[in-house]
Formats: structure tokens, C-alpha cells, sequence
């Protein structure tokens, strides 16, 4: 069987989150009842006109800017033209051979080492509505008439184009991780797949390793997760390479990612959907930023996740793996340095983040933002434990607490009695209990069987229900066993 | 000498039923009109820049400010041929179209 | 005598204001004639008489209250149905949106409406204003007030004609290749394109975008300027609008030709030219330099292939600005339709009219895989000459001077089956679209068929000022009274 190689290009749509659509001054919001967010520009009506929002075009030089693309000093909207009942004007107002964003690239890292993915083109365009296709099945093919809402329509849609430079799944995986890291870190989109604003399709290939030329492409859509992208492009792949080892020829076409049955299949290819007639908007005249306006807005770029993870891994001395976990995600890394802020221990406070509190917030299905657990509880967690007034089971019960009430540390610490016992006379108490109740494990001691101490600490643990401070219960058992010989 | 026109190929783009005797008109009456458009190109030479808008202008932007007011659902669907729940109602779509 | 509604506007507010007269009496005045003569002109498609009798009223007891208001307020006007207006049925002389009522307003009247004129109707027009005779409405043709036998002229035939006969006082008008001008010469009226730019499109149910241009019918030059006062300036909505402040444009009418230089474009007076209006031209030279202007001889090299570049922009940006007309959100839709495609396929082969499916097939095709470079993309190079050639001869004229139209009114159905002859009726009106300089069409004369002939003054973008003060100085040397014989009758 030949040896081959994935090539996978991926483009991604992403919805800016601006206050009014595109070119009408209709609220950009997601949801709510159907045709109520439109106008006479945004429903296509005879007559109306679309002019262009400047922070929507703000923000894709932004993205462009981060991403180190070439901004055109002279950018054109194009028109786009074909049939379909989710575009009101049956255009699609976009971005043809003067994108705003050329070239630039994003880099990734997968399993510990970096690849840089190239980038093709990031330009703006128009969303469309959204069809319903109503009928007794719900199957596209079975639909007996469809329904349009174009709440959606008009909304800015950025689109990002790669290289064909994604090598695997995982790749592709990680490139729309940190993609979506990017875009969180720039403030211009809501990021969430789920609700469609950000959206990404995948064009796979592939070829024999060390060929030049490409592969047959085959165009992958409707995957509404970072996860399905990856199950998509992982399945598309081995049809293909399975394909190639029959002796089959691929063809080019547009493949339909079902999520449910985890394979792709054949979109019927719409007759003439490649002739879209591209022709300048006459209706906007050309975008012409001078070098006062890129540089004022490259001033404006916040720090990207790579630098952050960088000054992560030397301001704090996190591991790297450790600093792209707490910086994967800018939520996640402002959670992180605010708790620092508020005094936390680096690391500890990492560790506590994306250990215990990752587990609860996978656990509970909830994300960070939205959970009861504040930066300030991370930093009084991290503090209570280094100065002994709590164990790490302590901890860790704690945390659930808080997470479940979102009461502060202390209160819980005094409600649920989680403070350690460190005095010596309430803990010797138990010591001497301790050391009655096993008189087989401290003769071994006795007799030189050093190991048998964790066993007696851990008995200790036990009857203080985890209170007693571990380091202070083994100094007082191995006191007591050493000092009196004759006791007892 | 007069330009050859796929009318049927055109019309489909254009989503234009037409009917045998439009066809056959257009296709001549539009040769006609493309052989004397062409003369565009004995002047168009590679050096002469194309012009989109008459008079130029650039940057002409809206602030996103605060969202303007919309139609109703009553005033968006008032001129729709069909209408369910809210929606604009149209014949099934044929899978890929 | 003459009544209300042959008036110009800027005497009707005379009266208003001295009280000889009320905004009533005129719009009374302007259904009495719509009555009286509308039946053979057919120059409207709707009419809002109730709405119209409504606003008068308003106007006068604002009147009343010695408020002091604009110049429009109490004006008569009519605009063609290509114009956007809430509530009121906007067809675009076409079957496909024979059912569509717009919720908003166009611009333009939105502005004229705030200043208290008064709305009379909406006019016929050649279907999405495409055609130069007004006989391409889905619903009837429009007749020449000066000799029903023959048309008004298009597409903003309705217009033209309502103004001409007495229907309205002021009327707009869309021109994309010469849909204002042509039929402001045909029609006798005086017809203003101004520059592409200076009053905003929003509302303007576009057929090509780069090239659709508000335009005025008005009696005078000093109406043309006082509506055009009224309408011209920056529009936020409209992002191909130019930044222009409001301006009284007839403040320096008054200035005469002295010393202003015109070239007469040479070739336009040759041959394809008919006489009467090569007579009613040349007679107008000479008195354009007997008021003292510097006449000579201009040149406009392009003027051929820019009838050639227009029939290849036009289609294409018609093309997809009328692809939104497909049954699904307003307008026509077929009846039972199995898919969306049938559906879409249907309702435009219904609705749509012989000459917008000719253009919309020749704009897909010349947009279409392979063509756009062939085509479009060589038609702007030539729409660059075309400004090359104004550029340059505005270095040494202040104006060009031309015919309006090769013809007066030509007879019904004289060039409905051959289309490119129509098209060759806007050859002198084109250029000026393509370079979006402003050009007014001035009533000349009368040819031998006593049928209205126009003059054109083109002048330099956003020099409207200079071209309203040469005509308006023409205008007033000529004293051009001649009335359209219908007038004559529905008087006696
Ligand atoms: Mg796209
Ligand atoms: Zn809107």
C-alpha cells in the first residue's frame, strides 16, 4: 500500500460580534423571533442601499494584523452572485481578488512541537439567513417547502482562509484551537460553534508523501464543533487513502459531514454554482486605509495567546505544557492571572485551574466564565494550603464547595471543619491513640522498618477525619516511638 | 460577425424561463447587440485603468452605534407571497441547490 | 388665461404667500387637468388624490398661521414609479411588482415631503427603467402631450409628460442612460441630470447601480434649481453619495453667459441627426454667443464606443440587481411551483417584460465564466476614456453643448421591434452618465413638425451652478411659450 499524506486547507467564517449588522444599522444578535431584526436593506427590499459598518472593517484588519497578513492598501467588495432563498438581494455582498488581509500565517503546536499553518486570505462579507426545511422527515432531500428567517442575514462574516498546510486531524484540531484563542484574545466574535459564529469547512486531499502537485479536493462541510472537524477530516482522509489503495479515482465535489452517523457524503453538486459572475459592489466604494489608520488599529492588537504563553512559562515559571493549558483559551488565561494578581502561587494556582477545577467544570458541563469559582477563590485556595491551614483534601473538598455555592474559602473552611489540626496536644491525643491501637506496625518501626511510619501517618489521617497536618503528625509519632522506647 | 449566445445555459443562470420564441430572438437580437458591444474592445487598451464609479470616493463607513429601529414581523412578511410562523414560505429546495 | 397648474412653482409660492392663491386651489387645478386630459397622455400609473387634498390643507393652514415656509411647500409633483415611497404602491412599470407596496421612503421625496410639497401620484415608466419611449410599461404606453401619436419619450416618459401637460408643477425622474434628459427634449420640458452623487439613490429601485441618476422635470430653470435645492446633498445612506452641503441653487442664476466659453461637441450635429433639431441647435449657438458666450469647437472621441460600453455596463449591474425579484419575499410569485428553482425560473418569466429579460440574459452572459474581462471589465476601461474625453475638453470650456436627442418624438411602436435603434436614441446622453457630470436638457425650439426639440449643457462635476445659469440666461432670451395643442383644448 502506497504511502500517503493528508493535505487539508481549512476556511473558517466567523460572525463579528459588532453592536449592527453589516451595512445596516439592524441589531447584530443571535437568536430571537424570526424576521424581527431586519429593515428594508437587510431583507433586500427594491431600493435600499448597504452601507458599510467601519467597525466591522476594524475588526477584520485586526484579525489580519494578528494573523501577520499584508493589509491592501486598496480593498474592494465584490458581488456574488447566485440563487438561493437565504440571500435577500440574491447576491452575496463579499470579498473577491482584493481581500482586505493577504498572506500571514498561524502557528500550532501539536504534541509539544510547533508547525506554522500559512495563511491565504482574510476578507468580510455578508451572512446569510437561515432556511428551515420543513417536511416529514427533516431531510433536505425529503422536505416538502423551507422557511427563512433572515434575522441572520447581513450579520459581518469574516472569512480565513489557510493554506493547504494542515498535515492531520490533530493539526487540524490545533489550528482551530488556536485560532479560536486568537479571536477570544482580539474581542471581535463570540466564538461559540454552536451557535454558528464561527463556523469552518475543510478541503482534504491526499497524496503520495514527498508529491508535488495536489491531490483531487474534496470540500468538506457542516461541522459544528472543534471536535466534528476533526472526526470529519480524520474520516474524509481514510476514505480517500482507502480509495487511492482500490485503485479508485476521487472526484471533486462537496462532501456533508453527518455528525450523527460520523461519515461524510456526497452533496448533489448544484448545476451552475461555480459561475458566480463577480463583479465590483458599484454600491460601496474601495476600502483605502492609510498607514495612520493599520498602525493606530496594530496598537490597538491586546497581547496574542503564543506571546502570553511564552510570558506565562518565564513570568511564572509554569512548565510549558502547563502554560498552554491555563493560556489555551484567554478566558482562561485572565482567570489565571487575575487569581495571581489577588496573590496566588503561580503554579499551585495552574494546577488547581486546569486540575481540580477542570474536572468539576467538564464534570458539570459549565465553562469557566459562567461558573460560581472566582479568581479570588483560586488565590485564597493556593494561600490557605501553603500556610498549612488546610490539606490538600482539605482543598480539593473545598473547592467543590465553592464551586457548588460559591461561597467564600474561609466560611467553608469554618462550616465544614476542614482546618487542620496542627496544635500538639489535640493531635498527640490522637498519636497516642494511634500507637496503642497498633502495636504490630510500631514494633516493625521499633525494629527498623522505616516505611511503616506512612502507614501509622496515614492511621493518624484517618481518625482526624484529614484534619491533622501530615509533616506535624509524623514529627510527633516518630517523637514519641523514638524518644521513650520503654513506654507503652 | 454576430456573437453565438447558450441562451438556455444563460437563462438557467439567470433562473429566466423562457419561452422557444424568446429563445430564438434573444440569441439573434443579442448577437447583434455583442458584435456592436465588442467595438469596446478596439479602444480598451492594457494600459488604460477601468473605471468603476464616476466620480471617486473611498472610506465611506457607518459608526456602529446604537442598533436602528426594525421592521415589525407584520411589516417584513406584508408583501410575502407566502407566509408560516414567522417565516417566509418557499417550495422545497432541491438538495445542493 | 392660463391656470394654477401651467404655472411654474416659483410663482405658484408667490401666491401662496400673497394669498391670491392656496396650495388647494393648485392641486384642484392639477386634478381638474389630470381629469381633463390623462386619459389620452396617460402619463400615471397611481394617483393619491386624497392624500394630496390631505397634505394641501395642511400646507395652508400653516400658511395661514403666517408660518414661513419653504419654497416646495404646496408644490404639485409627481414621481416615477421607480421611486420608492411607503405605503404607496411602487411598481416600476413592471408586472413583477405589480402587488409591492415599499415600507419606507426614497430619499428624495422623504426631503421634498419634510418641505411640505405635495405628492399627486407616480408616473409611468419603461419597465425598471429600461427603455427610451415609455412603451416598455407592463401596464400601457405614456403619450406625447404635443402629439399622442407619438411617444414622450422613456423611461421617465410619465414624468415628462405629466409636467409638460399640466398634470404636475414638478416631477422627478431617474436617467441611467438618458431617461430624464431624452424625455425632458421630447416633452418640451426642461429635464436636469446633476452629478452622479449630489442627490442620493437610496430609494431609487436600481437597474445599474453605477449609472442611475435622480433628475428633475420642472416648467423653468428656476424651479429646476429651487427642487434641485431641495433634494441635492449628502445622503448617510447611500454610501455612493458625495459629501455636499444643502445649497440655494437659485441664488446665482442671475449671472448671464458674458465671458463663459462652450465647445460645441463635434460629430453630434452629423449625420443620424434629424434636421429640425440640427436647425433648432445651430439657431441656438448663435444665441448663446449673441448673450455673449465664447463659442467653439470641442471633441468628444469616445462618444461611439461609450454606447457600446453603456449596452455592456447596464445589462451586467441590471442583471444582478434585479435577481432579488424571485417570488420568495415580495412581488409576484408563480402559482404551484414543485421546487424553488421552478419557482424562481416561473415568476421572473412571468413578471419580467421583453426588454428586461433581453438585458438581464445579455448582462449574466457578459458576466458570466470567462466573459467578464471581454466584457465588463473592458467596457470601464472605455467608461475611463469617456471621463478622459471630458476631462479634457473642460480644459477649455466652462460647458458642452449638444442636441439632447438625434429626433423629436417618434411615432408608436416606430422602433419597438428593432432595439438597437431605440438604443441609438441616447447617444448624446451616455457619456454624461458614464462620467457622471451633470447635463440639462433646455426646450429649443419646435421642429417642422411643431414638435419639441432640446438643448444640452454639460458642465463639470458638481458644476451644476454654471450649467442652471447658462440655460436659465438661454431660457430667458428665448421666452420659449409654445404649449402642447392638448393644452389648448382641455382649456377651452
Ligand atoms: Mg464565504
Ligand atoms: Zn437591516
Amino acid at each position: 500500500m502506497t504511502e500517503v499524506e493528508a493535505v487539508i486547507g481549512l476556511e473558517c467564517h466567523v460572525e463579528l460580534s459588532t453592536r449592527t449588522k453589516m451595512f445596516c444599522g439592524c441589531p447584530n444578535e443571535f437568536g430571537g423571533d424570526p424576521n424581527t431584526r431586519v429593515c428594508p436593506v437587510c431583507l433586500g427590499h427594491p431600493g435600499s442601499l448597504p452601507v458599510p459598518n467601519r467597525q466591522a472593517i476594524e475588526y477584520t484588519m485586526k484579525i489580519a494584523l494578528a494573523l501577520g497578513s499584508e493589509i491592501a492598501r486598496s480593498s474592494l467588495f465584490h458581488r456574488k452572485n447566485y440563487f438561493y432563498p437565504d440571500m435577500p438581494k440574491n447576491y452575496q455582498i463579499s470579498q473577491y481578488d482584493l481581500p482586505i488581509g493577504t498572506g500571514g500565517h498561524l502557528d500550532i503546536d501539536v504534541g509539544g512541537e510547533t508547525r506554522r499553518i500559512r495563511m491565504n486570505r482574510v476578507h468580510l462579507e455578508e451572512d446569510t439567513g437561515k432556511t428551515i426545511h420543513a417536511g416529514t422527515t427533516g431531510r433536505i432531500a425529503e422536505a416538502d417547502y423551507a422557511l427563512e428567517d433572515y434575522n441572520r442575514a447581513g450579520v459581518p462574516l469574516v472569512e480565513v482562509v489557510s493554506e493547504p498546510d494542515v498535515r492531520s486531524p490533530e493539526e487540524a484540531r490545533a489550528y482551530l484551537v488556536e485560532l479560536r484563542a486568537l479571536l477570544e484574545a482580539l474581542d471581535v466574535s463570540d466564538v461559540r460553534m454552536e451557535e454558528g459564529s464561527l463556523r469552518c469547512d475543510a478541503n482534504v486531499s491526499v497524496r503520495t508523501v514527498g508529491a508535488e502537485e495536489l491531490g483531487t479536493k474534496v470540500e468538506v462541510k457542516n461541522m459544528n464543533s472543534i471536535r466534528s472537524v476533526e472526526r470529519a477530516v480524520r474520516y474524509e482522509v481514510e476514505r480517500q487513502r482507502e480509495a487511492l489503495d482500490r485503485g479508485q479515482a476521487l472526484v471533486q465535489e462537496t462532501r456533508h459531514w453527518d455528525e450523527g452517523r460520523g461519515v461524510t457524503s456526497p452533496l448533489r453538486s448544484k448545476e451552475y454554482a461555480f459561475d458566480y459572475r463577480y463583479f465590483p459592489e458599484p454600491d460601496l466604494p474601495p476600502v483605502e486605509p492609510d498607514e495612520e489608520w493599520i498602525e493606530k488599529l496594530r496598537a490597538e492588537l491586546p497581547e496574542l495567546p503564543a506571546e502570553r504563553r511564552r510570558r506565562f512559562v518565564e513570568e511564572y515559571g509554569l512548565e510549558p505544557a502547563m502554560a498552554r493549558l491555563v493560556g489555551g483559551a484567554g478566558s482562561w488565561a485572565d482567570f489565571f492571572e487575575e487569581a495571581v494578581r489577588l496573590g496566588a502561587d503561580p503554579r499551585p494556582a495552574a494546577n488547581w485551574m486546569t486540575g481540580d477545577l477542570a474536572a468539576l467544570l467538564r464534570e458539570h458541563d459549565v465553562d469557566l466564565r459562567s461558573s460560581k469559582v472566582t479568581p479570588a477563590h483560586v488565590a485564597e485556595i493556593t494561600a490557605l494550603v501553603s500556610d498549612g491551614t488546610i490539606s490538600t483534601t482539605g482543598a480539593k473538598q473545598a473547592l467543590a464547595a465553592v464551586f457548588a455555592d460559591g461561597r467564600g474559602v474561609r466560611e467553608v473552611v469554618e462550616d465544614e471543619g476542614l482546618a487542620q489540626i496542627s496544635d500538639t496536644s489535640a493531635l498527640g491525643a490522637i498519636v497516642e491513640q494511634v500507637v496503642a491501637d497498633n502495636p504490630g506496625p510500631v514494633e516493625q518501626f521499633r525494629g527498623g522498618k522505616e516505611g511503616v511510619i506512612g502507614f501509622l501517618v496515614g492511621q493518624v489521617m484517618k481518625a482526624s477525619k484529614g484534619a491533622a497536618n501530615p509533616q506535624e503528625a509524623q514529627r510527633l509519632l516518630r517523637e514519641r516511638l523514638t524518644a521513650d522506647p520503654q513506654a507503652g | 460577425m454576430p456573437v453565438e449566445i447558450d441562451v438556455d445555459h444563460v437563462a438557467r443562470l439567470a433562473r429566466l424561463a423562457l419561452s422557444e420564441e424568446e429563445r430564438e430572438r434573444f440569441r439573434l437580437q443579442l448577437g447583434l447587440i455583442l458584435e456592436h458591444a465588442e467595438r469596446v474592445r478596439e479602444v480598451a487598451a492594457a494600459d488604460v485603468p477601468p473605471t468603476a464609479q464616476p466620480v471617486p470616493q473611498k472610506n465611506v463607513f457607518r459608526d456602529d452605534d446604537a442598533p436602528w429601529e426594525c421592521l415589525t414581523q407584520d411589516e417584513a412578511l406584508a408583501g410575502a407571497p407566502e407566509a408560516e410562523d414567522g417565516r417566509f414560505k418557499v417550495p422545497r429546495i432541491v438538495e445542493g441547490e | 388665461m392660463t391656470e394654477l397648474c401651467d404655472l411654474p412653482g416659483h410663482e405658484l409660492g408667490r401666491r401662496f404667500r400673497s394669498g391670491e392663491a392656496s396650495a388647494l386651489d393648485a392641486v384642484e387645478s392639477c386634478l381638474r387637468r389630470i381629469e381633463a386630459v390623462d386619459g389620452r397622455v396617460k402619463a400615471f400609473l397611481e394617483r393619491t388624490d386624497d392624500a394630496a387634498r390631505r397634505a394641501a390643507r395642511a400646507v395652508d393652514e400653516r400658511f395661514g398661521r403666517g408660518e414661513d415656509l419653504p419654497p416646495a411647500a404646496g408644490i404639485p409633483l409627481a414621481l416615477k414609479d421607480v421611486l420608492a415611497t411607503k405605503g404607496i404602491p411602487t411598481t416600476c412599470g413592471s408586472k413583477i411588482l405589480r402587488t409591492y407596496v415599499p415600507p419606507y421612503d426614497c430619499t428624495p421625496w422623504a426631503r421634498l415631503r419634510e418641505d411640505g410639497a405635495i405628492l399627486l401620484g407616480k408616473t409611468n415608466c419603461d419597465e425598471f427603467a429600461m427603455g427610451s419611449s415609455t412603451e416598455n410599461s407592463a401596464y400601457f404606453p405614456t403619450r406625447n402631450p404635443w402629439n399622442p401619436d407619438t411617444v414622450p419619450g422613456g423611461s421617465s416618459g410619465g414624468s415628462a409628460a405629466a409636467v409638460a401637460a399640466g398634470e404636475a408643477v414638478w416631477a422627478l425622474g431617474t436617467d441611467t442612460g438618458g431617461s430624464v434628459r431624452q424625455p425632458g427634449a421630447l416633452c418640451g420640458v426642461v429635464a436636469l441630470k446633476p452629478t452622479y452623487g449630489l442627490i442620493s439613490r437610496y430609494g431609487l429601485i436600481a437597474f445599474a447601480s453605477s449609472l442611475d441618476h435622480v433628475g428633475t422635470f420642472t416648467r423653468d430653470v428656476r424651479d429646476c434649481a429651487a427642487l434641485l435645492s431641495v433634494i441635492a446633498g449628502k445622503d448617510p445612506l447611500d454610501a455612493t453619495s458625495l459629501s455636499t452641503e444643502r445649497r440655494d441653487y437659485t441664488a446665482d442664476l442671475d449671472g448671464g453667459l458674458d465671458g463663459l466659453r462652450i465647445g460645441v461637441v463635434r460629430d453630434w450635429l452629423g449625420e443620424g441627426v434629424e434636421p429640425g433639431v440640427k436647425a433648432a441647435v445651430e439657431s441656438s449657438i448663435d444665441r448663446l454667443a449673441s448673450l455673449g458666450a465664447h463659442i467653439g469647437e470641442a471633441s468628444l472621441p469616445h462618444t461611439d464606443y461609450a454606447l457600446s460600453a453603456y449596452y455592456l455596463i447596464a445589462p451586467a449591474e441590471c442583471s444582478s440587481n434585479l435577481a432579488r425579484y424571485d417570488g420568495v419575499r415580495y412581488g409576484h410569485r408563480t402559482a404551484d411551483a414543485t421546487d424553488v428553482v421552478e419557482m424562481n425560473m416561473r415568476t421572473r418569466g412571468e413578471g419580467f417584460g421583453d426588454e428586461v429579460k433581453r438585458r438581464i440574459i445579455l448582462g449574466t452572459y457578459s458576466l458570466s465564466a470567462g466573459y467578464y474581462d471581454a466584457y465588463y471589465g473592458q467596457a470601464q476601461k472605455v467608461r475611463t476614456l469617456v471621463i478622459r474625453d471630458f476631462a479634457q475638453a473642460y480644459e477649455r470650456f466652462d460647458l458642452l453643448l449638444g442636441p439632447t436627442s438625434p429626433t423629436t418624438a417618434f411615432r408608436l411602436g416606430e422602433k419597438a421591434e428593432d432595439p438597437l435603434a431605440m438604443y441609438l436614441s441616447d447617444i448624446f446622453t451616455i457619456p454624461s452618465d458614464l462620467a457622471g457630470n451633470p447635463a440639462i436638457s433646455v426646450p429649443c425650439g419646435l421642429d417642422e413638425k411643431g414638435l419639441p426639440v432640446g438643448l444640452q449643457l454639460m458642465g463639470r462635476h458638481l458644476d451644476e451652478a454654471t450649467v442652471l445659469r447658462a440655460a436659465h440666461a438661454f431660457e430667458q432670451d428665448l421666452g420659449f411659450s409654445a404649449r402642447p395643442p392638448l393644452l389648448e383644448e382641455a382649456s377651452a
